[in-house]
C-alpha cells in the first residue's frame, strides 16, 4: 500500500528553521514504521536521520512522534493505524540534535538523581539474598522500564509546566529501588524526591 | 566537514569499546582507575539487553547439579572444540558470578524459598547428559535487560565516564603494542584520540552479516575488525550460530526458555519433529542441532503450509505461566504477528545469532596476536575468543562467559597497570584516521552502502549459513570481495558532520565485508562438519585432521590460514548424541 509519511526536518548546522518533508514509501501493513522510516533514508534521503538498534522494542532507542503521539518506531506497524498518512517528528522536550535525533542528556541526568542502583550497606550474604516471589512481583513492572524516554516526553507537566520536573521515567526507576526489598535507603530516597520538581 | 588536525586527545588508563555487560563489568572491576567507555549507542541501548532466557550456573536451587555437569555439558555442546582449561574456569566460577549479579541488585526470579528460580535450557543436563537439568537463572524473559541495566547503574554510582556515540575506527599501534585508538563522535562529526595504557575491546558479535538475524542493527563487528586490522588473527569465524527460533522473516529472538517452559516444534504435518534428531534432549537439544533439524524438516517439504518455517507451540502452557515466565515473547508475538501465543503457535525459522569464534585471548583478556599477548590490548565478550564455546555456544552460556571473564579481565588489566604508561603516539596513524573519514566525505563513486550490505547479507545468508559446501563457499568468497572493491567507490549524499549516519554506515560495512571474507575463508579450509558449521560435502567429524582451532589473519595476498590446538583436560572427545 502506499503511505505518505510527512517528516520533521531540521539540521541546526544549516537550517534556521524546522520544515516538513514529504516522503511516499510502499509499504505492507506489516511494515513496522521503523522500516518505512529506513526505506526513505536507503532508497531516498540519506540525510534524514533518527536512532534506532534493536528493531524489536528492547533497546528503546527509536523514540519518536508518530501522529502526535510518542512511541517506538519499531513497535508501531502501518497496519496499525486507519490512515496511511503519518507524520513524523522527535519526542518533544528534549532539545533536537538534527531530524528525529534528541538530546538525551537531560533525560539521563535526572535518571541520575535519583541515585537508581541498589543501597545495601549491610554484610552480603555468601550466597544470595532471600526475595520471596511476592515481595520480587512489587518490582516486575518497574524493571520493565527500557528508558526510552516516551513517557516523560508526553507527560505535560514536562511539556507545559516545568522542564524540570523530574518526570515519570526517572520516578518509576526510583519506585524500582523503594519497593525492591534487598534495598535500605527508603527514607532517603524518598526525601530526594521530595522538592517542587519531585512527587 | 572534519577539520583537518582537530582531534581531540583525551588521556586515560583504560579505554573500553563498547558498553555491553562485557564492556560494564570490565568497567566496574577496575574503576578504581581512570576508565572510558566508548560506545556506538547510548550505553542503554547495547544488544546485551536482547539477551531473553537467562544466565547459567550450578547453584542447584531446584534440584541437584554440579559444575562438572555443567563444564561436561558445555564442552559437548562445543562438539569438544571448546578449551577445556576456560571452560573449567567458567562453570566454577558460575555460581559466584551469580550471586555477585544479585548482590549488586539484578532482579533475578525467585522460587518459592525467596531462591534465584532456575529453568531448563537447551544442552544443559543431569549426571553427564541423563535429562534436563534446571540450571538457568533469569529474570523472566528479560534477563540481559535486567543484567545491563544493573551494571550500567552501578557504573553511574561509581562516576564512570561514558563517551556516547563515538564510534572506534582505529587502533594505534606502536611496535606491536597497542597504545590508544582513535574515535569518530557521531554528534559532531570530530575524530578524537584515546591515548590509554590499556584497550579493551568489549564490541559484541557480528549478525548483520547476515540477511535474517536477530541482533541490532549495530552489531556489525567492529571491535573484531579493528583487531584483525592490526595484524591480530580471528579465531574460529566459521562457527556461526544460528538460533533455531527466529520470529519467521523477521529474525526476532524467540527465546529458548520457551522450550525450557515445556513449548514444542511442530512441522507442517503437526509432528513433534524433534524426536527423531534427539530421542533424550527432544526440542531442548543444542541449538546446532534443532537448527538443522528445522531446515531438514523444510526441505523435505514439512515446512508449515509448504513454506520455510515451523511452528513454536506454547498453548498447552497456559496463558498465566506464559504472561509470568515469557512475558516479552508474548509481546513481540502480538506486535510482529498479531499471535496470541496461549493459543496460535509462533512461525519460526533459524536466524543468525551468535559468533562462536573472534579475537583469540587468554583466560585473562589479553589478546593473542601472532608473537604472543599483544602489550596493552584485551578483549571481552562476544568479541573475544577464549574459546569458550567451541563449535556452538549452549543457551545461557554467553551471558555468564560476559561477567565471569570481563572481571577476570579487569583484574589482569589493574595488574597490568602497574607497570605501564602512557606511551608516545604514532602521528602518522592518526593522520590516516583522520584522512580516512575525508576521503570518505569527499569519495566521487557511484555506489550506495545500502545496496551493498543489502547485497552482502544476502549472498552471506545463502551461500555460508547453516548448511555450506565448496562451491557455495567459492562463489561467497568471490561476491564477497567484489562487492569490497565496490565498497572503496561508496558515494555518501550526506556530506555534513552533524550526526551523519551515512558515514558510521560505511565504515560499518567496511569492517563487515573483510570479516565476511574471514569467515568464509576459514570455513573452506575447515573440510569436515562440527558444531554449528556444517559442510554438506564433509557431513561427519574430523578428530584427526580438524581437532584444531582455525587462525584467519590479514596479508597483502589475502587472508592466511593457521591453526592452534584444543586443550582437552577432563573429557576426551566422543561422538555427539542428544
Amino acid at each position: 500500500m502506499k503511505c505518505n509519511f510527512r517528516v520533521f526536518r531540521y539540521d541546526p548546522s544549516k537550517n534556521e528553521e524546522p520544515y516538513y518533508r514529504d516522503y511516499e514509501v510502499e509499504a505492507d501493513p506489516r511494515d513496522r514504521i521503523l522500516d518505512c522510516l529506513n526505506t526513505i533514508r536507503w532508497e531516498q534521503d540519506a540525510s534524514l536521520v533518527f536512532r534506532w538498534s534493536c528493531a524489536h522494542g528492547v533497546c528503546g532507542s527509536d523514540a519518536i512522534r508518530i501522529n502526535g503521539i510518542c512511541a517506538l518506531a519499531c513497535q508501531k506497524l502501518v497496519g496499525d493505524y486507519k490512515s496511511p498518512n503519518f507524520l513524523i517528528e522527535p519526542i518533544p522536550v528534549f532539545p533536537v540534535v538534527k531530524d528525529l535525533v534528541v538530546d538525551m542528556e537531560p533525560f539521563f541526568s535526572k535518571y541520575r538523581l535519583v541515585k537508581p542502583y541498589l543501597i545495601n550497606p549491610g554484610d552480603t550474604p555468601t550466597t544470595e539474598r532471600i526475595q520471596t516471589p511476592e515481595e520480587r512481583e512489587l518490582i516486575d513492572d518497574t524493571i520493565k522500564c527500557i528508558s526510552c524516554a516516551c513517557c516523560t516526553a508526553s507527560c505535560p507537566i514536562n511539556i507545559a509546566i516545568n522542564k524540570n520536573y523530574i518526570g515519570p521515567a526517572a520516578l518509576v526507576k526510583a519506585h524500582r529501588y523503594i519497593y525492591d526489598s534487598r534495598d535500605t535507603a527508603t527514607k532517603d530516597r524518598l526525601i530526594l524526591l521530595d522538592s517542587n520538581d519531585g512527587a | 566537514m572534519v577539520a583537518e588536525n582537530s582531534l581531540t586527545l583525551h588521556k586515560c588508563d583504560i579505554a573500553i569499546v563498547g558498553a555491553g555487560i562485557a564492556g560494564l563489568r570490565a568497567a566496574l572491576e577496575t574503576s578504581s582507575s581512570n576508565v572510558a567507555i566508548l560506545t556506538k549507542v547510548y550505553p542503554h541501548r547495547s544488544h546485551s539487553a536482547s539477551a531473553q532466557g537467562g544466565i547459567s550456573a550450578a547453584l542447584g536451587n531446584e534440584e541437584e547439579d554440579s559444575w562438572e555437569w555443567h563444564m561436561f555439558d558445555t564442552v559437548k555442546g562445543s562438539d569438544y572444540l571448546a578449551d577445556q582449561d576456560a571452560v573449567e574456569i567458567f562453570a566454577r566460577d558460575a555460581p559466584r558470578a551469580l550471586y555477585e549479579l544479585e548482590h549488586m541488585g539484578v532482579p533475578f526470579s525467585r522460587n518459592a524459598s525467596g531462591k534465584i528460580a532456575q529453568r531448563p535450557f537447551g544442552g544443559h543436563t543431569k549426571n553427564f547428559g541423563e535429562k534436563p537439568v534446571k540450571r538457568a537463572c533469569y529474570a523472566s524473559d528479560r534477563t540481559g535487560r535486567a543484567i545491563l541495566d544493573t551494571l550500567y547503574e552501578e557504573c553511574m554510582k561509581q562516576n564512570i565516564k561514558f563517551y556516547p556515540e563515538f564510534f572506534a575506527t582505529s587502533l594505534l599501534m606502536d611496535g606491536g603494542n597497542c597504545v590508544g585508538l582513535t574515535a569518530y563522535e557521531i554528534a559532531t562529526g570530530e575524530m578524537h584520540t584515546f591515548q590509554s595504557k590499556a584497550t579493551v575491546l568489549a564490541t559484541g558479535g557480528c549478525g548483520m552479516i547476515f540477511k535474517t538475524t536477530s541482533n541490532a542493527y549495530a552489531t556489525t563487528g567492529d571491535g573484531l575488525a579493528l583487531a584483525y586490522h592490526v595484524g591480530v588473527p580471528l579465531e574460529d569465524m566459521e562457527f556461526i550460530q544460528f538460533h533455531p527460533t527466529g520470529i519467521y522473516k523477521l529474525g526476532i529472538l524467540i527465546t529458548e526458555a520457551a522450550r525450557g517452559e515445556g513449548a514444542i516444534l511442530k512441522n507442517g504435518k503437526g509432528e513433534r519433529f524433534m524426536e527423531r534428531y534427539a530421542a533424550v534432549l527432544k526440542d531442548l537439544a543444542p541449538r546446532d542441532v534443532v537448527s538443522r533439524s528445522i531446515l531438514l524438516e523444510i526441505r523435505e517439504g514439512r515446512g508449515v503450509n509448504n513454506s520455510d518455517y515451523v511452528n513454536l507451540d506454547l498453548s498447552h502452557l497456559g496463558r498465566d505461566r506464559i504472561e509470568e515466565r515469557l512475558p516479552d515473547l508474548s509481546s513481540f508475538a502480538k506486535t510482529y504477528l498479531g499471535v496470541d501465543v496461549a493459543t496460535e503457535p509462533i512461525s519460526v525459522a533459524p536466524t543468525c545469532h551468535y559468533l562462536m569464534g573472534g579475537i583469540p585471548t587468554d583466560s585473562e583478556g589479553r589478546v593473542l596476536g601472532e608473537k604472543g599477548a599483544v602489550k596493552g590490548l584485551f578483549a571481552v565478550g562476544e568479541c573475544s575468543c577464549i574459546s569458550l564455546h567451541g563449535a556452538n555456544r549452549l543457551g545461557t552460556n554467553s551471558l555468564l562467559d560476559l561477567v565471569v571473564f570481563a572481571r577476570r579481565t579487569g583484574k589482569a588489566i589493574l595488574d597490568y597497570l602497574e607497570n605501564a604508561r602512557l606511551e608516545t603516539l604514532p602521528e602518522d596513524q592518526i593522520q590516516n584516521a583522520s584522512k580516512q573519514i575525508h576521503d570518505l566525505i569527499d569519495s566521487k563513486g557511484n555506489e550506495r552502502v545500502h545496496q551493498l550490505r543489502k547485497e552482502m547479507r544476502t549472498v552471506m545468508h545463502d551461500k555460508c549459513s547453516v548448511f555450506r559446501d565448496e562451491k557455495n563457499l567459492d562463489d561467497a568468497l568471490k561476491a564477497v570481495r567484489r562487492l569490497r572493491e565496490r565498497c572503496q567507490n561508496v558515494r555518501l549524499e550526506d556530506k555534513g558532520s552533524n550526526f551523519n549516519q551515512e558515514i558510521v554506515e560505511t565504515l560499518e560495512l567496511s569492517f563487515m565485508l573483510d570479516l565476511s571474507e574471514a569467515i568464509i575463508v576459514s570455513a573452506t579450509v575447515r573440510k569436515e562438519s562440527r558444531g554449528a558449521h556444517y559442510r554438506e560435502d564433509f557431513p561427519n567429524r574430523d578428530d584427526k585432521n580438524f581437532l584444531k582451532h582455525t587462525l584467519v589473519s590479514r596479508s597483502p595476498d589475502g587472508p592466511k590460514i593457521s591453526y592452534k590446538p584444543v586443550v582437552i583436560t577432563r573429557f576426551q572427545p566422543k561422538s555427539r548424541e542428544y
